[in-house]
């Protein structure tokens, strides 16, 4: 389980760095879904116990990891995705009115 | 200053992460730390939660696939709002490009990805039907099955410079759709005791006709996403002329 626990960390703090110290948008907005990824990974890692396969039952495995931070994660990953979309169409809108994809202090638009 | 002051800070913040995880606990579901603890009097409830999930989806719901038994059947108010949050994302997008113009000329294709992407689109419209068709089954369901319909149109658009979606159909789908899933939750409320309820027979566990009103709204769903996701895309690439 380490190796899937230290992967969300370096996921979260990455984004992290990116958000904290990127001016560019889009970059800032790549950070923002590497969070969310490390997120998703977190839940998903947290449901899984030894030897447990995917939770669909067909009578040849006897272990099964808890689905229902599976389903989260689905439900989660959708949002995120609108969330991408959306942070996106108000960049193309943010790059019509200025001319740029940079973030800069004090900017009226 | 500002990326040193990052690295510091993102640095601290990994080991803190580090640090919090240490602390969960690597027990199998089957042991106390996941049984639900009475908070007044401390006494455990008679099984896990996730145990409960694997031990009876199959009694209660009639579906293989557990993760989709939760999403449609225990949760589905919850994939209700998702379908809804995932709705307004897509009216989002297109109230704010509505007048955005600009950018480059695109340029043409080659014969070969335009007549490829021809050939291809249909299996991958196909594939698309098969997934969320199956979503009680295999792995799978109305979420990707429609994200993988909306890429076959996103491989349209890249290799046609002038295909755009017709919007009128694409938003009645999406519209008939939604009332599709609103519709068969109040017959829940119509035929059994809440909203959302399967009120369908079960049928026989792990044939496609089985699982009561799981694939219906699964398939509602897939054409839902799969409609939102084309206009999104449609939406953002009709900003360059």
């Amino acid at each position: 389980m380490w190796p899937e626990y230290i992967a969300v960390a370096a996921l979260i703090s990455i984004g992290l760095y990116g958000v904290m110290a990127k001016k560019n948008l889009m970059k800032i907005f790549i950070a923002l879904s590497l969070m969310e990824t490390g997120v998703n990974l977190l839940l998903i890692t947290i449901g899984y116990i030894p030897g447990g396969t995917a939770p669909i039952e067909n009578g040849n495995f006897a272990k099964y990891v808890d689905p229902l931070p599976q389903a989260l994660v689905l439900t989660a990953i959708v949002i995120g995705l609108s969330v991408t979309a959306l942070a996106l169409t108000l960049l193309i809108w943010y790059h019509s009115k200025t001319g740029t994809l940079e973030y800069r202090r004090g900017m009226r638009w | 200053m500002r990326k040193a002051a990052a690295i510091i800070i993102s640095s601290v913040f990994f080991a803190i992460l580090l640090a919090s995880f240490y602390q969960i606990p690597q027990t199998d579901y089957g042991e106390k730390e996941y049984y639900y603890q009475n908070p007044i009097n401390g006494s455990y409830a008679n099984e896990s939660v996730p145990s409960h999930y694997i031990a009876n989806t199959k009694n209660e719901t009639g579906a293989v696939n557990a993760v989709t038994a939760i999403v449609v059947e225990y949760r589905g108010f919850d994939t209700l709002g998702e379908v809804t949050v995932l709705f307004t994302a897509a009216t989002g997008v297109s109230f704010l490009l509505y007048k955005v113009r600009g950018g480059k000329k695109r340029t043409e294709a080659n014969l070969i990805l335009k007549e490829g992407s021809k050939l291809v689109l249909p299996f991958i419209l196909l594939t698309g039907a098969y997934i969320f068709i199956h979503g009680h089954l295999t792995p799978g369901g109305g979420f990707p099955g429609g994200a993988v319909i909306a890429s076959g149109f996103l491989l349209m658009m890249l290799s046609y410079p002038k295909f755009f979606m017709k919007e009128r159909a694409v938003s009645v789908t999406e519209s008939m759709a939604g009332i599709t899933f609103a519709f068969i939750g109040l017959l829940g409320l119509v035929f059994a005791s809440s909203f959302l309820q399967n009120f369908l027979p079960l049928g026989n566990v792990g044939y496609l006709l089985s699982a009561g009103i799981i694939p219906v709204i699964y398939i509602a769903i897939g054409f839902k996403v799969g409609s939102e996701l084309s206009s999104i895309v449609d939406k953002i690439k009709e900003v360059q002329k």
